[in-house]
């Protein structure tokens, strides 16, 4: 265990993720890949704050961020599908773009 | 030795679950694959020393998750996966923007010279977090309660099938409400 193990872990996490996010085209899959890059982020603020400052909790507050972030994330994703969902019966984001033209 | 057998279980399950949410057909088993994912990224927060973050982070993915599967159900055109289907674009694009930004993640990683490890870790640091957050880190907290506060406003503002404009007029001037059902008492 080092802090570049757990570092290199976030990374993919984070990649995965940026992969889901560009390619799924149902906005609940795209949801997901955000969550698994939150994970990552996650992952890497926890090691840091082991590896390099136990001290301060600087780095967990990055932790209780991440977290909000993901549910704040969460709660806004699934209230706009309900919106677009409920006035064009739309639930991949190319659907949702070409109605806009 | 042990933490090592942990980290490295935990880290193969976590980037393996993250692989699969976007190789299944079915929409449950991806669910299921992020939770399997996410939740060895809380089994390692737990390995980090952080007992509180950890457990926190098994419970809301847990609960988030269940809440993912229902709108999963009821969105989602092929929720089962019952029928094979791709919905993706530009997988090549995104592959190699992928594949350059984990490069250059694991480039800095690997290069950057860390600074070595400072102080020592107090015997509980949730009583650290806590103090931080109601102390020096004050205006953080507050941010994220009024945030989160913003967000329930915001989920109901938009997911209500009927809003103020919709019961009101537009110019919001109708005296009586435009409802379906009259409410209040004696109806």
């Amino acid at each position: 265990m080092s802090l570049e193990l757990f570092l290199l872990l976030g990374a993919a996490l984070f990649s995965i993720g940026l992969f889901g996010a560009l390619t799924q085209q149902s906005i609940v899959m795209l949801m997901m890949g955000l969550e698994l890059m939150l994970g990552g982020i996650i992952v890497g603020a926890a090691a840091v704050w082991h590896y390099i400052a136990p001290a301060a909790a600087d780095a967990q507050v990055l932790v209780v961020l991440a977290v909000t972030v993901m549910a704040v994330e969460m709660a806004m994703g699934f209230a706009v599908v309900t919106a677009l969902f409920r006035s064009r019966e739309v639930d991949l984001t190319d659907m949702a773009a070409e109605l806009k033209e | 030795m042990l933490d090592d057998l942990i980290f490295w279980a935990l880290a193969l399950l976590a980037v393996a679950g993250g692989v699969m949410v976007f190789r299944f057909d079915s929409m449950a088993r991806a669910t299921y694959a992020l939770l399997t994912s996410l939740l060895c990224v809380g089994g390692e927060v737990l390995l980090l020393g952080l007992d509180y973050l950890g457990v926190v982070i098994v419970l809301m993915m847990t609960i988030e998750m269940a809440i993912m599967a229902v709108f999963m159900v009821m969105y989602m055109m092929n929720p089962a996966g019952l029928m094979p289907m791709t919905m993706v674009h530009n997988k090549r694009g995104a592959a190699v923007i992928c594949t350059g930004v984990f490069a250059a993640l694991a480039a800095g990683i690997l290069l950057a010279p860390w600074p070595a490890r400072r102080g020592r870790s107090s015997a509980d640091p949730t009583m650290d977090l806590g103090l931080s957050l109601m102390g020096p880190q004050m205006l953080t907290m507050m941010t994220l309660g009024f945030s989160l506060f913003a967000t329930i406003v915001a989920t109901v503002v938009l997911a209500t099938r009927r809003g103020r404009y919709d019961r009101f007029g537009d110019d919001l001037k109708a005296r009586a409400a435009d409802d379906p059902v009259r409410g209040g008492v004696g109806r």
